[in-house]
């Protein structure tokens, strides 16, 4: 019972963690331009002279 | 330009601009680095989805310079104009289903280990999690369905989401009452799997639904946002598109759109209508005549001045007949809503026909209770809610892969029920741009063959672009031509061997020709014709055979549609105009055809928006594009058989997975109504539906040639 008590608050702290690091992505506009994600992996940066 | 101005956060300035041509990740990086190079440039960031890049300078850099500096890496642009953008449809579904996924997980890891037998105090304690995470999880992330239910019940009228709030809501009740009370079962889990499935079908939905919802307001964005007008005392200054008055004069760059109609006062150019009639080839325009707000200028300045503005102009007029026609078809029910209709009611009676059962059969009325909601959860139509839009979704896909995008799934089923095409002739039948009649091509000598490419490889002007592609490709070589010059809207001359040589535009006007004039030598006349789409033959014999009969309307005179309606064997109906198209389409519909409009252009624009499904080639103006419900890649016009059998396919598909969804039903209910349901036989019974009806779906997104 003791793991119990331990295991689940972590567990669901560990999940509230994912929720709220979703909607921050969310607010922050992450979620914005999905088609741009996806081409932005394909620009090679030393083109630019970086 | 000279100093490099200090760049600092609190005094830069944003500015939004449209570059329509970016398709990749190679465009994102050449628009964000082009414009980053300039010196009051803090930073640029491409928006792909919308076609836009936020540029954030210094206020001294204006929008021309931006426009231009575009201009030279070679992406045409135009600054944002002030349409509210139409909300996105995923957006709103995308924190709900986060919630619910959340919640579900972790209520379901609850719900195990009191189905794997903890009890007493164990149990009541999970139940008592569960409901502290399912309570106000449910309520959040359910908020879509409940508030389209009570619209839907406040109308007098059923959807979908009628039993699906009745049966969570039921269950959230049921399962709170059982928690403070210590009972056994607690539905908790099963309420937030349902909504984490129909939420999941929902957003896929919603998903393909942002995607078309684009359109309307692309087509007043292409207005141009504003001209330089001359005032009374000469000067010339911007002034923005809804400030332009008519009867002032408009000074229209080479390479502008015009911001409003117009006659031309002085001036002579040649003008791309491509955004209001489909065609291509330029048209010549001279003082005295009307020009129309967002065609495009070739070739040199002239003076307009404005005869309509605004609301006014020929391209919102055209705007509001689409939008018009457009209603009409948001008439059509989807399959999911009409099959809702039928299954709403025959649920409800179910339930209260196994509540009322059992009080006469004697049992207690929290038995009874607790027997109904089971039936109601159980036959909550999660199934029925993936059924189509995962169907859709994986058509979609698979489509895509062979060069055809669907962009609204309710275009689908209504593809799939056509039976009677109008077939637009040019851009849509025909390949839209004119290419060099071979006969006269092979008819030329190797060296006036050499000249004319020559000269034309030096043009940017359509016609010396298609010569110069028809030539190089049949392995020409240009020869050396020196002083190369071009003078716009006649042509191109230069000096070969120490004659003069000249591609210009012919002394009759009419038909699209150029003229190949070598000194010295007879002139050779190439007449541009336009083609007709490869496998043109073999796709209307497809779509015969599929029992729909084909026909073209087209807005060209009878005499340049004639010679393809004899080429493909179509019977054919010429001039019609934007309104003309419409009103045949609706004539069919009225004699109880479905009718698919397959065309191109802004004239098309109307027609595609009324027609029960659209089509329109890639190559299509931006309007034709937006209108249409699909759009196929390529030249070949096997998209449109591809197209047609794709739906049916699909709709296939979704019958038998409503068919799966009811069999299940078959099966669960009689044991609902007997009272065997728990929680964890709803759990297991949901899941599996779901993952059946998935797995029938994803057969089609193989695609299949």
């Amino acid at each position: 019972m003791i793991g119990l008590a331990v295991l689940i608050p972590i567990a669901l702290i560990m999940g509230l963690c994912g929720l709220a690091a979703f909607f921050w992505a969310l607010k922050r506009g992450q979620f914005e331009d999905m088609e741009g994600a996806a081409a932005r992996i394909l620009i090679d940066d030393e083109a630019g002279g970086a | 330009m000279n100093a490099i101005v200090p760049i600092s956060d609190e005094r830069l300035e944003e500015t939004v601009l449209l570059v329509p041509a970016m398709h990749c990740g190679g465009c994102m990086a050449k628009v964000e680095r082009g414009l980053e190079t300039l010196p009051e440039v803090a930073r640029a960031r491409v928006n792909l989805s919308a076609r836009q890049v936020r540029v954030q300078h210094h206020p001294g850099l204006g929008v021309p310079e931006l426009v231009a500096a575009l201009e030279n890496i070679g992406f045409a642009s135009q600054p944002r104009a002030d349409v509210v953008a139409p909300p996105s449809a995923v957006k709103p579904l995308l924190a709900p289903l986060a919630v619910a996924g959340f919640a579900s997980m972790n209520v379901m890891l609850m719900s195990v280990s009191i189905w794997s037998g903890a009890a007493g105090p164990t149990r009541d304690l999970f139940h008592w999690l569960s409901a502290l995470i399912g309570v106000p999880a449910i309520a959040y992330a359910g908020r879509p369905f409940f508030s389209s239910a009570w619209s839907a019940l406040r109308r007098g009228r059923t959807n979908m989401d009628v039993p699906i709030t009745i049966g969570v809501t039921l269950a959230t009740a049921l399962s709170l009452y059982e928690t403070i009370v210590g009972g056994g079962h607690a539905w908790f889990d099963g309420a937030l799997m349902l909504l984490l499935f129909l939420l999941a079908g929902r957003t896929l939905d919603a998903a393909m639904r942002d995607r078309a919802r684009a359109g309307v307001d692309t087509l007043l964005r292409q207005a141009a946002t504003g001209a330089m007008v001359v005032g009374q005392d000469g000067a010339v200054s911007w002034v923005s598109a809804d400030r332009i008055v008519p009867g002032s004069l408009m000074r229209v760059a080479a390479g502008e759109r015009l911001a409003a109609d117009g006659e031309i006062v002085a001036g002579e150019t040649a003008v791309d209508q491509s955004l209001l009639t489909g065609e291509s080839a330029p048209v010549a325009v001279r003082g005295g005549d009307s020009v129309h707000a967002g065609t495009l200028n070739l070739h040199a300045p002239v003076d307009v001045r404005v005869t309509a503005t605004g609301d006014d102009t020929s391209l919102a007029e055209i705007a509001r007949l689409m939008e018009a026609a457009g209603q009409a078809r948001s008439a059509y029910v989807r399959l999911a809503d009409r099959a809702a209709r039928i299954y709403a009611p025959a649920v409800h009676t179910l339930a209260l026909v196994s509540f009322i059962g059992w009080l006469v059969a004697g049992a207690s009325v929290y038995n009874a209770t607790v027997i109904a909601i089971a039936v109601l959860i159980i036959t909550c139509p999660c199934a029925i809610g993936l059924a189509v839009p995962v169907a859709q979704v994986a058509a979609c896909a698979g489509l895509m892969r062979q060069g055809i995008m669907v962009k609204d799934g309710s275009a689908l089923e209504r593809l799939a029920r056509i039976d009677r095409a109008l077939i637009d002739k040019t851009g849509s039948l025909t390949l839209g741009r004119p290419a060099p009649a071979a006969d006269v091509l092979a008819a030329l000598s190797a060296e006036e063959a050499a000249v004319a490419l020559a000269l034309a490889s030096h043009s940017r002007h359509p016609l010396s672009r298609a010569l110069t592609v028809a030539l190089a490709g049949e392995g020409h070589v240009a020869a050396a031509v020196e002083d190369v010059r071009e003078t716009p809207g006649l042509g191109m001359r230069g000096r070969w061997n120490g004659m003069e040589v000249a591609l210009r535009r012919p002394d009759v006007a009419g038909q699209s020709a150029t003229a190949l004039d070598i000194a010295g030598r007879p002139i050779r006349l190439i007449p541009f014709v336009d083609q007709l789409r490869p496998d043109c033959g073999e796709a209307l014999a497809r779509l015969t055979a599929m029992g729909v009969s084909c026909s073209i309307l087209s807005g060209d005179n009878a005499r340049a549609v004639s010679p393809i309606a004899r080429a493909t064997g179509l019977t054919a109906q010429a001039n019609a105009s934007p309104a003309d198209k419409r009103d045949a389409i609706a004539r069919l519909q009225n004699a109880g055809y479905r009718v698919l409009m397959v065309g191109d252009g802004l004239n098309d624009g109307p027609a595609l928006a009324a027609a029960d499904a659209s089509i329109a080639p890639a190559s299509a103006s931006d309007v034709g594009r937006q209108a249409a419900d699909i759009v196929f890649l390529g030249d070949s016009l096997l998209g449109l058989p591809r197209a047609l059998q794709g739906s049916r396919r699909t709709m296939a598909v979704v019958r038998q997975n409503l068919g799966l969804a009811i069999g299940y039903n078959v099966l669960a209910v009689p044991l609902a109504i007997l009272g065997y349901v728990t929680p964890l036989v709803a759990a297991i019974a949901m899941s599996t539906s779901s993952i059946l009806v998935i797995a029938n779906s994803l057969r089609l997104a193989r695609a299949r040639p």
